[in-house]
């Protein structure tokens, strides 16, 4: 991989106009529309939206996990540490996938092998891409199990998936996603299915780890709360594009876009008071299969005009580091300041 | 039904009690499931203590939220409050009349009052019927259809009331999208004109936007029927949005019991603090300067609580007296109950 010193002065991953879709029976399916976005060394971005947004295909997109077929990326760049992953072979993008960015899910079952002990599962990695074997490769498993926070690791190595618990199944995950260090951990609803004291201990962990690591961390999440604490900058998916994006100050306090604001005000906050009644968004989360002509929030929105159900807005600059995809944003903007 | 029947049928439900008595009042309810071994003799070898001694009283209108994380043991109340699971030991009284022991058949008019809402709708619809049939069913069950022509009026009112068009009636499941389900899940459970309901994490699968569509619907209905709900949901911020009280529940216990407002200025049980701590807010300034109670450990196993109180294990705060009293609930303010022996003031208060 190229280690130009001027790569580092690139962002390390960048994302351009990709666009994914499947084909299914119903016809084809854009789930992803010519997304474009930046992740800084060490920075974490989050990438908000419900579901059906585009955001865990997005995710496998960057990994090129998505399943071919029905699934087809077709188009656009993930410019990784200056290589473009769509453009390289599928033995070099397991390089990639193992040492320079590292990834977990919502189901550390599924992605953890039933059969195997938890000892092998984070060795493998290590000894096909560190070249650690025997003692040493189960010392530096033990250390792994360690950091995220697993007693009694060296006797853990021996267990089996299923005699942990969820919460212990998520750090497993974490250890093997981190044990070489890449530079790009992705988080895709890694926390959701777990119990709200374990969610806690486990984002506090991920952040802790990727700080002292260095790692950039993209979270993935349906939560608006989860990624408060943690991200820099945060990306807000609907129907297969961004359309807010800026630092997380800017898009929490000062949203502007209609969907932002709609998102935030359903959310019941403990910040608020409870009487308070929810204001939420009307309607229902467009079919991704059949999404409505011009901007595809318009039918949902209150500040729609005429030109929306004809003309798709694209991202633009608004503020500082904050971009919109609204027509109308100089008015959201304003109403919600 | 149209609505004015409907209503005339909540205020009827509601003169049977006073506005003082609770709707439902559940006492030292336990429900223990025993772990069998052996072949062809059975032996019991161990007792999940699902729930272990709760007491709570619900009144007429009103919304008791129920929070826990899972093995707490909110779902097994629900569903012994309804009689689908046998409690061991326990009073649960509903409009004044007893419950626990009744038959099946004796519960059938109860369960006209008591309308369930379940988290996952698409499993609790039956795929091959059509939804104007699902809503239906609980009238014709309940013989509240005087004729075709009613039987389909009552349909389309209640199809209005929870928001989806009356054409949706000849539809089957599959063609409604998840919040829509959900809705018809609620249609289904007013249908005979219940004056509780016990929403079992109705909302917790749905997306936010449609969350708040039908945490607000829930709060018209309430209003407009007079129903009381047991609310019952792992999502704290969800709970005392709607809730008027909350009961904080742990591996079968209640271990707090506040309103709403109580709950968040000033929780007194270490347990509840961790869970008012954990719950992130869409909010960046508040949340990045805000200390948070990272608990330590796993939620232990209901197959085997810790001792004295079964807290201690996990809690910030514990002593070593803690690993041996098991505390009971007791009155720490009017309206607040924690079972917490350094809970301030926790010593000299009276039990529930």
């Amino acid at each position: 991989m190229n280690s130009d010193l001027s790569v580092e002065r690139l962002p390390l991953l960048r994302v351009r106009d990709l666009r994914t879709s499947f084909n299914t029976p119903e016809g084809k399916v854009t789930a992803v529309n010519g997304i474009s976005f930046d992740v800084n060394h060490g920075e974490t971005l989050g990438l908000v939206g419900e579901s059906g947004c585009g955001k865990s295909v997005s995710a496998l997109s960057i990994m090129r996990l998505v399943p071919n077929p029905p699934g087809v990326i077709e188009r656009g760049e993930v410019i990784f540490e200056g290589t473009d992953l769509l453009k390289i072979s599928e033995r070099e993008m397991q390089l990639v996938r193992g040492v320079g960015i590292g990834m977990i899910f919502q189901e550390p079952m599924s992605s953890l092998n039933p059969v195997l002990t938890i000892g092998r599962q984070i060795t493998e990695p290590l000894e096909v891409h560190l070249g650690l074997t025997g003692r040493a490769a189960e010392n530096r498993a033990t250390e792994l199990l360690e950091m995220v926070g697993i007693a009694d690791s060296r006797r853990r190595l021996s267990d089996h998936p299923h005699q942990l618990s969820g919460g212990q199944r998520q750090r497993v995950m974490i250890a093997i996603a981190l044990s070489c260090e890449p530079k790009l951990l992705i988080a895709d609803e890694a926390t959701t299915a777990l119990d709200v004291t374990i969610q806690a201990q486990i984002l506090e962990l991920m952040k802790n780890l990727t700080n002292q690591l260095g790692t950039a961390l993209l979270i993935i999440t349906h939560n608006l709360g989860v990624v408060a604490r943690y991200a820099d900058r945060l990306n807000v998916m609907y129907a297969g594009k961004i359309r807010e994006s800026g630092t997380a100050e800017d898009v929490y306090m000062r949203p502007s876009h209609p969907y932002t604001v709609g998102l935030l005000n359903s959310v019941p906050r403990l910040d608020r008071p409870a009487s308070e009644r929810l204001d939420p968004i009307e309607g229902e989360i467009p079919d991704p299969s059949n999404l409505p002509p011009g901007c595809a929030f318009h039918p949902r929105c209150r500040w729609s005009i005429s030109k929306c159900s004809l003309e798709d807005p694209v991202l633009e600059r608004i503020e500082t580091d904050q971009m919109v995809a609204c027509f109308e944003s100089k008015s959201v903007a304003r109403a919600t300041r | 039904m149209n609505s004015i029947d409907h209503d005339q049928q909540a205020d009827h439900f509601i003169s049977q009690v006073s506005e003082d008595s609770p709707i439902l009042s559940v006492r030292n309810l336990s429900v223990h499931f025993p772990i069998k071994r052996g072949f062809i003799v059975q032996r019991e070898v161990a007792r999940v203590r699902a729930v272990d001694g709760i007491s709570f009283d619900i009144y007429p209108g009103e919304t008791l939220g129920l929070v826990g994380e899972s093995g707490s043991g909110k779902t097994t109340v629900a569903k012994s409050v309804m009689q689908l699971t046998k409690a061991d030991v326990g009073s649960v009284k509903f409009e004044g009349q007893e419950l626990v022991g009744l038959s099946t058949p004796a519960m059938r008019p109860i369960r006209r009052k008591i309308g369930m809402v379940f988290q996952d709708p698409y499993g609790s619809l039956n795929p091959r019927m059509r939804a104007g049939d699902i809503i239906g069913e609980p009238l014709k069950v309940h013989h509240l259809v005087e004729s075709r022509e009613n039987y389909r009026s009552q349909i389309a009112s209640l199809l209005a009331t929870v928001g989806l068009s009356s054409a949706m009636a000849e539809r089957y499941p599959n063609e409604f999208s998840g919040g829509q389900r959900q809705r018809l899940g609620i249609a289904r459970a007013i249908a005979a004109g219940p004056s509780m309901l016990i929403l079992d994490e109705a909302v917790s699968a749905l997306d936010v936007s449609i969350q708040a569509q039908v945490l607000n619907l829930l709060q018209d209905l309430q209003e407009k029927y007079s129903l009381a709900y047991l609310f019952i949901a792992h999502d704290l911020s969800v709970v005392r949005h709607i809730s008027h009280r909350v009961a904080v529940m742990y591996l079968g216990r209640i271990v707090e019991t506040a309103t709403s407002s109580d709950m968040y200025e000033n929780p007194l049980h270490p347990y509840t603090q961790a869970l008012l701590s954990a719950i992130p807010t869409p909010n960046p300034v508040h949340e990045r300067s805000r200390e948070r109670i990272i608990l330590r450990d796993d939620l232990p196993s209901p197959l085997d609580p810790p001792s004295g109180c079964r807290f201690h294990t996990r809690c910030p705060v514990a002593t070593d007296l803690c690993s041996q009293t098991d505390p009971d609930l007791r009155v720490l303010a009017s309206n607040q109950q924690a079972a917490c022996l350094l809970a301030p003031g926790y010593s000299g208060a009276k039990g529930v």
